[in-house]
């Protein structure tokens, strides 16, 4: 329902400035901006501390295939390794 | 302040969404869950609504808190919210609502008003909705995605047209398969797949699914799916279309993300009656009978509990062939013993139950129920593990102290 696309982004605006800080570290930036267009960043906070590196490489992968997120391939290597290194469980042996 | 006036100014939904005062987080909620779950989560009210807990704000998901299963109707004001995707009209622009009925394998299309559903005939229907994702968070291992505890479900008496008589105003060809649906509400970017669903035409059209414009004898709240959603007893609430606009009758299976990839359970892990023909594959089904299930409501949490004794009481659901018993027990599941059915409100709603302990030793105890259903079905001892945790039914396990 694309005709009430300007409306969404009225609503969103106010969430926008009200976002969740995530832990700093390299690639907080890249996180912030991206993940933040479609959904909050309690997604990532309420997701951990479980998913494995391999885990979150694919749900980055998900949000770019299958939910056509517009994130090119550095930053989906940035943000890869920002919630690996941040948020993630060890790797599986 | 002046930052905080301009977020009222705009209606901003996530005016809480900063820091967490103690009082904010819920009274209970399960140590199963994931840590940054149990973070996050906190008490909120959407307009409309009484405190939720709340775990995520854009899109808003919302659960009931578990104490409001002690009763078997949910009201509307703590009913669960749960969208995929944030593009939710506001009211005004529903206020402007209208259904499209029709499809390719239709005689034709129409196009109904709120005052066309109510011209038809008008069907009540008690039912639990209940998100295909609800106890996610409990999966262990932890699985991706929103980690709902007990509470992405509700039951109540729902009011409207049936679906067959809608889908008659259109008419059906004799080549309809599927019945395709989709709402108002949609995503940010126009890359991402607009949420639609699909049900076979032989659920589509059985006597229990409704197009329901009342909840508990009210107007839908806002987020529960103004002004009208799509009720379908018995299945999961990933098929109740919210906000429904478009209702389409179709000769092939959908090709939407959030069947074919979405919402699917390894084939023949789960009991169900009605097979989805058209979109059943060797290796996996889409998600659509819930499974047997319980949940005690109280005492879960540090209540005080006395030699004096207490009373167990909670909720049981199935898939619509209704709840024959429960059985609760205080050993962790060595021994059970039956509990007291409350009122049976149709074979598609919560069972109330309750169970009356009478003068009890002093001790640890571990509290479960289980129920059991006409078809002899029961909760499992062990979870089914599947990739997107869905239908956990594992009894829980809840330590209380008698002192």
């Amino acid at each position: 329902m694309i005709r009430w696309l300007p409306v969404f982004l009225l609503l969103a605006a106010p969430a926008l400035a009200d976002e969740p800080v995530l832990k700093p570290g390299p690639g907080q930036d890249v996180v912030q901006a991206s993940c933040a267009v479609c959904h909050t960043l309690n997604y990532i906070r309420m997701n951990s501390v479980f998913l494995t590196p391999d885990a979150w490489k694919a749900e980055v992968t998900k949000m770019r295939t299958a939910y056509g997120a517009p994130i090119d391939d550095d930053n989906a290597s940035t943000i890869i390794k920002y919630l690996s290194e941040t948020y993630a469980a060890a790797p599986k042996s | 302040m002046k930052r905080r006036q301009m977020l009222t100014g705009l209606g901003g939904a996530a005016l809480a969404a900063g820091s967490v005062r103690a009082a904010d987080k819920p009274s209970w909620m399960s140590p199963q869950l994931p840590e940054g779950t149990r973070e996050e989560a906190t008490l909120a009210a959407l307009p409309g609504k009484q405190k939720l807990i709340r775990l995520a704000d854009r899109p808003p998901n919302y659960e009931t808190p578990i104490e409001s299963f002690r009763a078997a109707i949910t009201p509307n004001e703590q009913f669960f919210v749960r969208y995929h995707l944030a593009g939710i009209p506001p009211m005004e622009k529903l206020g402007s609502w209208s259904l499209t009925v029709g499809g390719e394998a239709a005689e034709k299309q129409v196009t109904l008003g709120l005052d066309d559903l109510h011209s038809l005939e008008q069907v009540e229907v008690a039912a639990v909705c209940q998100c295909s994702g609800n106890r996610r968070g409990l999966s262990s291992p932890h699985v991706a995605g929103v980690e709902w505890g007990y509470g992405a479900m509700g039951n109540a008496v729902w009011r409207g047209p049936r679906l067959k008589d809608v889908l008659a105003r259109a008419g059906a060809k004799s080549n309809a398969v599927e019945v395709w649906l989709n709402g108002a509400d949609g995503p940010v970017l126009p890359t991402t797949p607009d949420f639609m669903k699909c049900l076979p035409l032989a659920k589509a059209t059985a006597d229990e699914v409704i197009v329901a414009t009342t909840m508990n004898g009210e107007k839908l709240p806002h987020l529960n799916g103004y002004p009208a959603r799509v009720v379908v007893p018995g299945w999961t609430a990933t098929y109740w279309m919210k906000h429904v606009t478009s209702i389409q009758l179709s000769a092939k299976p959908l090709e939407s993300f959030w069947v074919k990839a979405a919402y699917r359970v390894p084939a023949n892990m789960f009991p169900v009656d009605q097979p989805f023909p058209t979109q059943d594959n060797q290796n996996t089904w889409p998600i659509t009978e819930m499974v047997v299930n319980s949940v005690i409501a109280d005492p879960v949490g540090d209540t005080r509990l006395t030699t004096a004794g207490f009373t167990i009481e909670g909720v049981a659901w199935d898939r619509g062939h209704g709840i024959k018993r429960v059985e609760v027990s205080l050993d962790g599941g060595k021994s059970w013993k039956p509990a007291t059915l409350g009122k049976d409100l149709g074979r598609f709603a919560f069972r109330g139950f309750s169970f009356q302990t009478g003068r009890i030793d002093a001790g640890e105890y571990m509290l479960s129920s289980r129920a059991i259903n006409n078809a002899g079905e029961t909760q499992v001892d062990k979870l089914k593990f599947n990739p997107a945790g869905y239908h956990n039914n594992v009894p829980q396990q809840i330590p209380v102290t008698v002192a």
